[in-house]
């Protein structure tokens, strides 16, 4: 649901990032150096598509324009072609050899350079990757392009330079306010991400993805936060009773466990 | 070593884990709490009982009023002064947006998702999950201050007993940016799923959000909180407050009741370490029932409301 209230010719650019990741339906495998599998299937991040989505229904709604910036290896480029298949308008592809060892500060810092010339009105970011999990590319994005963050949107509104957003929290949610230029996270569910047709996916093949190294950027390959001192297996739980459900079984069984348990 | 603990601060109120961590913090070296809006100055006791010895504290509406930027504000000219060798923060919704601010201000990297903190010769060295929490890495940390954002319940929280000096710090000046106007209460006054004692989640395997009631009337059955797998909240069946995982919620109830639910390793870190886990799944190779304490081979759709009756007998008794 959606309502975008910025008058018609109120041209907005938004950046929306994004980001390839290890496909989440496929199993998941790690190399003989404990790092993740990198020669699985990836995929465009399904958060990212929400963002993609929400910066289209607000560009059709103000004109404008929506570039996607992603950083990555090559094949990423196969990230923003699915972006733009679904109708943003341009691609911007950070790789550089540097980017193997970035943290969430090199990566950020990356984003910032390419995004900071195109003086976007909006950034739309999704919560967090699926690979990473962990959320802290937005709120550093933010503030290293000195914009307010709007986040955890489930609604966004675009009223002249004013941006409304519903805040997710844990018992509700809260309108909260910003003038833009500033940078919204948006959740999953914010808005159904539109397929590609085949008249899109045409249409992308001939939609510009510019490819930027460190280097053009004006930035080097950063010192990682942390360094890896150790590996080890995680506590693994013992299994425990497996009963077979015959209409009733299952029932008394989980009756008798509460009790055990002491909740019932 | 010197170790600052961001509070964090929910309507006035102090959140468990701050206190959770502070108990860490309190043996790594010598502990400092940082609390910042309406109810600081109410938390510093709690604060001092748990090992802080000095508590910074501003109670301006400016911090609850607006997202992030007073206080990283307020944080980096603290940081300045102070020259912490840690800061740690709850990796929670909330903190991890001042955390990330904070971070880029002051050009450090930052470490997050950790569920251990030791300190050495070397400095601090932190464990995080990772491969959905089948793997623990250690870390040590490269910048200072390291900047660390824990996973609630990652420690139990313990008074130690002490008083904490209280040191008041200016107000931000600047950051009034993005502004909470109006704060809409939905869930009225459920039980938290942190603090529940029974904890009902379910997943994919209920087929449809049209189904997903029966998760809730089991949770309020037991007097507990309704939870989701991520797969579901991606769905758009179920909101973002209600996932549990390595995004979401960490829970650590008594019971654990799993409906539907594969076990995905995104979804078990987030409450592997509850007392006592069920699960129901039609499939007997789902991951979910290989840690369970008892897994039900069988549909969920037909056991949930039978065993929400049973419960609700049982309780009426």
């Amino acid at each position: 649901m959606n309502f975008p209230l910025a008058p018609r010719g109120a041209d907005l650019k938004i950046v929306v990032t994004v980001k390839q990741v290890p496909d989440p339906n496929a199993p998941q495998g790690l190399d003989a150096d404990n790092t993740i599998a990198r020669d699985r299937e990836v995929v465009l991040d399904p958060g990212d598509e929400y963002g993609i989505e929400e910066g289209l229904l607000l560009r059709e709604a103000s004109g404008g324009e929506v570039v996607l910036v992603t950083m990555g290896p090559e094949k990423a480029r196969d990230a923003i072609r699915k972006g733009l298949s679904m109708g943003a308008d341009r691609g911007i592809l950070i790789t550089d050899e540097g980017l193997a060892g970035s943290d969430a500060l090199a990566t950020t810092r990356a984003l910032a350079a390419a995004i900071r010339p195109e003086a976007p009105d909006l950034v739309i970011c999704g919560t967090e990757s699926y690979d990473g999990s962990t959320g802290m590319v937005p709120p550093m994005l933010a503030e290293l392009l000195d914009m307010p963050q709007l986040t955890f949107a489930k609604h966004v509104e675009v009223s002249g330079d004013k941006v409304t957003i519903h805040r997710q929290t844990d018992d509700g949610y809260q309108v909260v306010e910003a003038a833009s230029p500033c940078l919204i996270t948006v959740t999953a569910g914010i808005a159904e991400p539109r397929y590609a047709s085949l008249k899109g996916i045409m249409a992308a093949r001939s939609k510009e993805v510019r490819q930027m190294a460190f280097a053009d950027l004006g930035i080097e390959a950063g010192e990682p936060a942390e360094k890896v001192v150790g590996i080890a297996d995680a506590e693994t739980r013992q299994s425990g009773e497996i009963v077979e459900d015959n209409g009733t079984s299952g029932v008394e069984r989980i009756i008798q466990a509460l009790q055990a348990a002491k909740v019932l | 070593m010197k170790i600052w603990v961001y509070a964090e601060l929910s309507q006035g109120a102090l959140h468990g884990v701050t206190l959770e961590i502070l108990t860490r913090a309190r043996d790594l070296g010598d502990a400092e709490a940082i609390a910042l809006g309406p109810g600081a100055k109410a938390a510093v006791a709690a604060l001092g009982r748990h090992g802080a010895r000095r508590v910074h504290v501003n109670e301006g509406q400016d911090y609850a009023d607006y997202i992030a930027e007073p206080a990283t504000e307020t944080m980096a000219a603290l940081v300045e002064k102070g020259a912490p060798d840690a800061i740690l923060f709850a990796f929670s919704a909330d903190s991890r947006e001042v955390a990330g601010r904070l971070a880029a201000r002051l050009g450090v990297g930052l470490i997050s998702n950790a569920i251990d903190l030791e300190a050495g010769g070397d400095g601090l060295t932190v464990r995080v999950p990772y491969f959905g929490g089948a793997k623990v890495a250690t870390y040590q940390a490269n910048s200072k201050p390291a900047i660390v954002l824990v996973r609630p319940k990652s420690f139990e929280a313990g008074e130690s007993g002490g008083e904490a000096e209280v040191l008041e710090v200016a107000a931000a000046a600047g950051g009034k940016r993005a502004r909470i106007v109006e704060r809409k209460v939905e869930a009225g006054d459920k039980i938290k799923l942190e603090d529940a004692r029974v904890v009902v989640s379910g997943g994919r395997g209920l087929g449809g959000p049209d189904n997903f009631p029966l998760v809730e009337q089991l949770a309020e059955a037991l007097g507990g909180a309704a939870g989701a797998s991520r797969a579901i909240v991606d769905a758009g069946w179920v909101p973002y407050a209600m996932q549990v995982g390595q995004t979401g919620k960490t829970v650590r109830p008594g019971v654990y009741i799993a409906a539907g639910i594969s076990g995905a390793m995104q979804h078990t870190v987030g409450m592997k370490s509850a007392k006592v886990i069920i699960a129901i799944n039609k499939d007997a190779d789902a991951p979910i029932l290989k840690l369970a304490d008892l897994g039900v081979v069988g549909d969920a759709l037909k056991i949930l409301p039978k065993l929400t009756e049973a419960v609700k007998a049982r309780k009426g008794r």
